[in-house]
């Protein structure tokens, strides 16, 4: 079964949060806050000392989660933990997927993943060329393996990320790192168009912040967008400014429900009107 | 892909879908300009080495140290390269590079601020606008290069995460490439990070070793029986081998940092070292497979040395195989004896080293007095890989702070600097 049937009847709202940010407890809360919201799928952050791909916010709630104690082992005991129904993706760096025992190399990691019920992998850090043995070890467990599309990705390349892709495509709506941005980049319907006939669902991600964002981006043709930073900001307001988890977790399930509803209304116009 | 950066189990391009079209774009620039001289862009690269540069640098008899030790040792004195450090060489072919290449702006990262100062100065010679990342702890311990940096017209942006060192400002650096890749080169200032900037890097570097090898053999008709180098990333110390390594009876001793302990703190996720060769694992961080120092995880450690410039938790995927191959030898020393090192160089011979070049010299010390087997040899040709000036408010500090036996007087530096104020 792939994350691919999350995309069929409608445009599919894919938010992102760091597991263990702030404390395992409560991003168990928002976890399950996302779901309530209207999540289809979850992208999951699997928190790595190095996130290069990485803007400010999410560099911060990745800081938050490894000092409360998140490591590979609790991460795969957070995923058990959850009780939503809603697909989860890991998402991290390569080398945590790569240490992973007791076998060298990915195996181990994409065994354990799919024991405790991820669904699909995305690694900002492994480009098509280098991933061939996640893509066997993926094959082998039944997970998907998200890649990234970017503004700056050529012809050429997008026919290796194509034959190595599943689950859904990650469209990078500009360059740069992570982070909500207030404006939009236009770089999302070239690039959409540009993969127009590939099957894989496409979904768009970086700097997506608000419900009109998200129906703007599904006017331009995708399949579902993806929205990490503005959700995690609101764990960081939680964090900082000492507000009740439950206070949080209506928030964020409030800012997800307001994402879904752009993303839907964005499939209800027709696209001549844009 | 490409077989350039792959270095048996090490190398690779481990980048963000966004960089690797410039990574590509790169490779294809770096095999025609570097590798077949393409408009003749390494005669021009050279011509520039020699007027701006300086070089060739001489090959030194170190008369005081031979005699102290009873060997032979002969000095390769990078630190005469203009800027004080081997660092020029890669810093002007790369901004050389990215001119041919059509860009218009130069990143670059820096520990020491060796490289951030030779990129910001190349970047002046040759009219580009120039920003350079360093972690606000090197910031502090390197305030000079600061200076020098900002002089030659290069804007310095603070990194603040982490503990706001090389691995820190690597890491920024590539973001800000991701958001600017199409008009933007990254400078990186080592023989790290994706294929093909260890190779490239390296080529660029190789220029020391070449002159070395010639002018040892102009003097003593021979080769000698080891050449040695500190080790942080590793660009000085592959400069200085590259040339050596197809000459099986020259040993090739890299020195890392032995920091304060060799011991890791794996619940702090703390390596008081920079000891990659030595005690690392393989593993995946800014976009290459090497050698890391790293928790049982994968999450990458803190590094430590008294020398910024040493002070990393990778090392170039070339280097880590020449390890795994026997041809390279991994040493250490800590940082005590890095420091009296750096006072029997300044004293002996006249010559204020670097702390991180003070490593190899430390290396020498401990080889040569019996801490450990000698495995040098009589004739030794050691990499000056560049000059102190940066250091002296750190070793005036450590100096006293430490106790270093073989260090002068240092209260008197102390009083003069706060009399001083700020300036030193």
């Amino acid at each position: 079964m792939s994350l691919d049937r999350n995309f069929t009847d409608e445009p599919a709202f894919v938010p992102y949060l760091v597991a263990g940010d702030p404390t395992y407890e409560e991003s168990l809360e928002y976890v399950e806050a996302l779901a309530r919201g209207g999540a289809d799928i979850v992208e999951l952050g699997l928190p790595f000392s190095e996130p290069i791909a990485e803007g400010s916010t999410i560099q911060q709630a990745i800081v938050r989660a490894l000092d409360g104690g998140m490591t590979p082992n609790r991460y795969f005991e957070f995923v058990e933990d959850l009780t939503v129904e809603v697909p989860l993706v890991c998402m991290t760096y390569y080398n945590l997927v790569y240490q992973y025992g007791p076998s060298d190399g990915p195996a181990s990691f994409v065994e354990r993943a799919a024991q405790a019920g991820i669904e699909g992998l995305v690694i900002p850090d492994l480009p098509a060329e280098e991933a061939d043995q996640l893509r066997e070890a993926c094959d082998e467990h039944g997970l998907d393996l998200v890649f990234i599309v970017a503004p700056t990705t050529t012809d050429e390349r997008l026919e290796r990320i194509r034959e190595q892709v599943s689950g859904y495509v990650y469209v990078q709506a500009r360059l740069g790192t992570t982070g909500a941005r207030e404006d939009l980049s236009d770089h999302t319907a070239e690039t959409l168009e540009r993969i127009g006939e590939w099957t894989v669902p496409k979904a768009v991600g970086f700097g997506i912040k608000t419900g009109e964002h998200a129906q703007r981006i599904v006017d331009a043709g995708a399949d579902g967008i993806i929205v990490g930073s503005a959700l995690v900001n609101l764990v960081a307001e939680g964090d900082d400014e000492d507000i009740s988890t439950a206070e949080t977790a209506t928030r964020i399930e409030n800012t997800a429900s307001e994402l879904k509803a752009g993303a839907l209304a964005g499939r209800e116009q027709p696209p001549e009107q844009q | 892909m490409s077989s350039i950066g792959e270095f048996g189990d090490y190398g690779g391009q481990y980048v963000p879908e966004a960089l690797m079209p410039a990574i590509e774009e790169l490779t294809d620039a770096y095999e025609r300009y570097v590798l077949h001289n393409e408009d003749g862009f390494m005669d021009e690269f050279r011509e520039r080495l020699k007027d701006f540069g300086g070089r060739p640098t001489p090959l030194q008899y170190a008369d005081q140290l031979s005699e102290r030790y009873d060997k032979d040792v002969y000095l390769k004195r990078e630190d005469l390269l203009h800027g004080g450090a081997h660092k020029l060489n890669n810093a002007l072919g790369q901004v050389l590079l990215a001119k041919y290449m059509g860009k218009e702006r130069i990143i670059a990262e820096t520990g020491a601020g060796q490289h951030g100062t030779a990129t910001a100065m190349a970047a002046a010679h040759l009219d580009m606008p120039c920003e350079i990342y360093m972690g606000e702890t090197d910031i502090a311990r390197q305030r000079p290069n600061v200076f020098r940096m900002r002089l030659n017209g290069a804007e310095v942006n603070p990194v603040t995460t982490g503990r706001g060192t090389l691995k820190e400002a690597i890491s920024e650096t590539m973001r800000d490439w991701a958001a600017t890749v199409e008009r933007t080169h990254y400078v990186i200032g080592s023989i790290v990070g994706p294929a093909p900037f260890p190779s490239m890097v390296r080529d660029f570097h190789a220029v020391i070793s070449e002159e070395a090898r010639k002018q040892i053999l102009d003097t003593t008709g021979d080769l000698p029986d080891s050449v040695m180098a500190c080790a942080g990333g590793g660009s000085n110390t592959m400069g200085m081998f590259a040339e050596f390594i197809d000459d099986p009876e020259v040993d090739l001793v890299a020195v890392e940092a032995g920091g304060s302990s060799l011991q890791v703190d794996e619940e702090e996720g703390v390596a008081p070292n920079s000891a990659t060769l030595s005690t690392g694992e393989e593993g995946v961080l800014h976009g290459a497979r090497t050698k890391l120092l790293q928790d049982s995880d994968g999450q990458i450690m803190e590094s430590h040395s008294v020398s910024a410039g040493l002070d990393y938790a990778g090392v170039g995927p070339e280097l880590a195989h020449l390890v795994d191959e026997d041809r390279v030898i991994p040493a250490n020393v800590d940082d005590d004896a890095a420091l009296e090192a750096f006072h029997r160089l300044s004293q002996d011979e006249g010559i204020i080293p670097a702390l991180e070049t003070a490593h190899a010299f430390g290396y020498l010390h401990a080889a040569a007095v019996g801490d450990h087997e000698d495995n040098l040899g009589d004739v030794v040709v050691i990499n000056v890989s560049g000059r102190g000036d940066k250091d002296l408010e750190t070793v005036v500090e450590e100096t006293t702070a430490r106790d270093i036996d073989a260090g002068p007087e240092m209260d008197l530096f102390r009083q003069v600097g706060r009399s001083g104020g700020d300036s030193m």
